[in-house]
């Protein structure tokens, strides 16, 4: 099979002797750096941790449901599995994921800056965001929470007497590291582009962050305020959302989902901005349409906010409300299509590779367009109500955050380790991992659309027997699917130490990250580049070798 | 130099002799290529926060504006029992310390010392005022069992006053207030939360304006400061009139 990697010379390269990596010693050096590459790497190894956390409670909830009977734990225990697993999911892993880390590298390099506009801001972020994750980890040591991710009232503010308010304080704070990633994102991408360096030059990594960031500053306070109103009903008994006081529960449920339905755009179009890079470069082709994919990112961002009700559709809302956002809602359905279309007319007649990344980006695109298609389903009015809160609610969004987000994220970890580290990771065993993670998330999350579209709803310890067949292929496929992942973590720690050198640019790619050394030094760039070129550009990139082989020769 | 032509062109960053002509001024991050560069981004990094911050207030509106509509009386009744002199008094003090704080700014930009700790100083002195005036109608609901929860009593609203013009509300409607002085506890809580930080960092710019830093062209964070001071000045403005001036007579 062909390939385009092109590794430097092993017996004689060696690692640039100054890198970020190396530049300063001692952990203080890393827990008071400003330098954005350090700061993601904080982040890497911190929302890893939070992963396989996350990841223990998916493992219990998938173990219970082995069984028809409520027979390994308690109903309320369950019950705080599978909130566990949606909070630190969601709050401590999906949102941070691609932005916080491979975007917090790379989007000062791709650009051509220095460093973010607010270094110190940026530290703060990721402060805040352990300060987050401790108050989530002193919640589960205190005995957990049971409200399920979206703290419904009135359960969460007078029903339940589990540890809401340190839950809801750690949501508070990790938000607020959200926000500042968001600001530090787009301040960057408006202010410290290189010259030359102008919109329709930017890869389209940094427009579909640009987008997400927009999401975070605006969408993360509403759900704050909606947390702190939740928590001061629960401390001091005020009464904004209490029927007995005259307040309306449904306030808040438009508070929350006004954030967290924007909020799984924070945590996709990221991933997408991963997947334009990594079909473009084992394509050797400019994406197809850089303009529409650049313009769906921000429209996705917009219509976004124009959709939170499709979560309400049985829960009194209006009819006519619901109608008009069940059609906002088919219409996000639009620029996530044209993404679709133009990664698949990318690849037409490009020179495909099948490199790691491309298998997962490869996974992405089929996984999503299910998981997409399915949430169209679920925006219809009539569907939604047959549907909604049944495991077919559950499979569309695990497809969409699993099968689309995960997959983006290992794609874009395998893409940019060697720029990260240096070094290669092993090529085959990860081919096999992308294998693994597909096959294992297949048969894990297609049996829940068959088991909820047959009716069996989500959040229960216990379901009649007939349904036991597909519960236990999903189990099965969990068991898979954790294989999957604990592959890479322990194929890339290896690499650390024993993977190929890579030298600056193995892929032949053409983004600035490319053109530096890897890892890269800690200013990024000896001198400010100047950019004379498209994004994509691969002409370009050969032109510029060839001038490099003459002056070299 | 006239005043006036010093603020729409401050005065060049004084370049020390001993350094090369490209130096750059001693408050530039080595991370931007311009002063005007790091101007920008820290105006502009500011604008945004200040975005997000009309979010956060956005949800407490919102809830507002609802039940406000549902529950008009109720509103009315309560809004009429809070002090509005008080009220009154306290957009004066608020309004005062954004002139001050804007007097900073100029002292900064004038490159005025002594000026801008004045000005400074006089808009923590404001901002307690604020909290002290806030502080004495906070303990009156108390005194009066306003405060949403466990003690809170209906009975002023359903039996008002003889001599008042204040309508009696049935008692389901009277239960309603509650939810008005939530939004009010919220409302006003959340911004004396921002005027206590607001004052916090102003302390903060007094300790290091001694060293003269901010009034030797290093302006950006007192002129930051102040977008955020103005910002929580007129969150007030708008709380004012929605929570006191509902319909007095």
């Amino acid at each position: 099979m062909s390939t385009i990697v092109s590794l430097p010379d092993q017996t004689t390269a060696a690692l640039p002797k100054r890198t970020y990596i190396n530049n300063e010693h001692g952990i203080l050096s890393w827990l008071l750096t400003a330098d954005h590459k350090r700061i993601a790497m904080l982040y890497l190894v911190s929302i890893t941790f939070f992963f396989f956390i996350g990841g223990f409670f998916a493992g219990m909830v998938r173990l219970e449901l082995l069984t028809p009977a409520g027979d390994l734990m308690a109903a309320d225990t369950y019950n705080k599995m599978f909130t566990m697993h949606g909070i630190v999911m969601i709050f401590l892993f999906l949102v941070p994921s691609v932005p916080a880390t491979l975007g917090n590298f790379l989007i000062p390099i791709m650009i051509g800056a220095k460093d973010l506009a607010f270094p110190k801001i940026n530290l703060l972020s990721w402060y805040l965001y352990m300060a987050g994750g401790i108050f989530v980890l002193t919640t589960l040591v205190l005995g957990g929470v049971d409200t399920g991710w979206t703290f419904t009232t009135p359960l969460s503010t007078h029903y339940l007497n589990t540890h809401v308010v340190t839950t809801a304080t750690a949501i508070f704070i990790a938000g607020f590291s959200s926000i500042f990633t968001g600001l530090n994102f787009i301040v960057t991408i408006h202010r410290m582009r290189a010259p030359g360096m102008t919109w329709f030059r930017l890869p389209l990594f940094v427009w579909s962050n640009y987008a997400a960031s927009v999401l975070m500053v605006l969408g993360t306070p509403v759900l704050a305020i909606a947390i702190v109103l939740v928590a001061l009903e629960r401390t001091i008994g005020i009464g904004v959302f209490d029927p007995t006081k005259g307040g309306d529960p449904l306030l808040f449920q438009h508070l929350f989902w006004f954030y967290s339905h924007p909020a799984v755009y924070i945590m996709i179009l990221p991933g997408f901005g991963v997947i334009s890079e990594v079909i473009s470069t084992f394509s050797r082709k400019r994406v197809f349409g850089y303009t529409a994919v650049a313009f769906s990112s921000v429209a996705i961002a917009v219509f976004g906010f124009f959709v939170w009700a499709h979560h309400m559709f049985i829960m009194g809302v209006s009819n006519y409300s619901a109608l008009v956002f069940s059609l906002l809602t088919m219409l996000v359905a639009v620029p996530s299509a044209i993404k679709i279309f133009n990664w698949s007319f990318t690849m037409q007649k490009g020179s495909i590779t099948f490199e790691t990344p491309m298998l997962y980006a490869f996974g992405f695109i089929g996984l999503f367009t299910i998981g997409g298609l399915t949430g169209v389903f679920l925006g219809a009015l009539g569907m939604d109500v047959m549907l909604t809160e049944t495991y077919f609610v559950v499979a569309h969004f695990h497809f969409v955050m699993v099968g689309g987000m995960l997959m983006a994220f290992l794609a874009g970890i395998h893409f940019w380790w060697p720029k990260l580290t240096g070094r290669m990771y092993p090529e085959s065993v990860s081919k096999l991992a992308a294998i693994i993670t597909f096959v294992g998330f297949i048969l894990t999350f297609f049996p829940q659309f068959v088991v909820g579209y047959l009716g069996m709803p989500r959040r229960y310890h216990a379901y009649p027997p007939e349904f036991q067949v597909l519960n236990v292929l999903s189990t099965a496929g969990a068991t898979v699917l954790g294989v999957g992942y604990m592959l890479p973590l322990l194929y890339l720690a290896w690499s650390l130490k024993y993977g190929a050198i890579a030298g600056n640019n193995p892929w032949q790619a053409t983004g600035l990250e490319w053109q530096i050394q890897s890892p890269p030094l800690t200013e990024n760039f000896i001198e400010t580049p100047i950019v004379d070129h498209e994004a994509y550009d691969y002409e370009w990139l050969e032109r510029t070798k060839e001038r490099e082989l003459q002056h070299v020769g | 130099m006239s005043l006036a032509s010093t603020i729409t062109n401050p005065p060049e960053p004084e370049i020390h002799a001993s350094h090369d002509v490209h130096e750059h001024p001693f408050y530039q991050k080595h991370h931007f290529e311009t002063a005007e560069q790091q101007r920008e981004a820290a105006s502009f990094g500011m604008w945004l926060f200040l975005l997000t911050e009309i979010m956060f207030f956005g949800g407490l509106f919102f809830a507002y504006l609802l039940y406000r509509n549902w529950y008009y009386d109720a509103f009315v009744s309560a809004s009429n029992s809070i002090n509005m002199v008080m009220g009154l008094i306290n957009t004066i003090v608020l309004i005062g310390s954004s002139f001050t704080m804007a007097m900073a700014v100029w002292s900064a930009e004038v490159r005025n010392k002594k000026l801008l700790q004045i000005f400074l100083l006089a808009t923590v002195v404001l901002g307690f005022a604020f909290l002290g005036i806030k502080t004495g109608e906070y303990y009156d609901k108390f005194a009066e069992h306003h405060v949403p929860g466990a003690s809170f009593d209906i009975h002023d609203f359903v039996h008002p006053q003889p001599g008042t013009n204040e309508k009696a509300l049935s008692v389901d409607m009277a239960n309603k207030t509650q939810i008005f002085f939530s939004l009010y506890f919220a409302m006003t809580g959340v911004h004396a939360l921002h005027m206590i930080i607001g004052i916090g960092i102003l302390i903060g710019l007094l300790w290091y304006s001694r060293s003269g830093i901010y009034t030797e062209g290093y302006v950006q964070p007192i002129e930051n400061f102040g977008l955020y001071w103005h910002f929580v000045d007129i969150v007030w403005i708008f709380l004012f009139p929605l929570l006191y001036l509902i319909n007095r007579h």
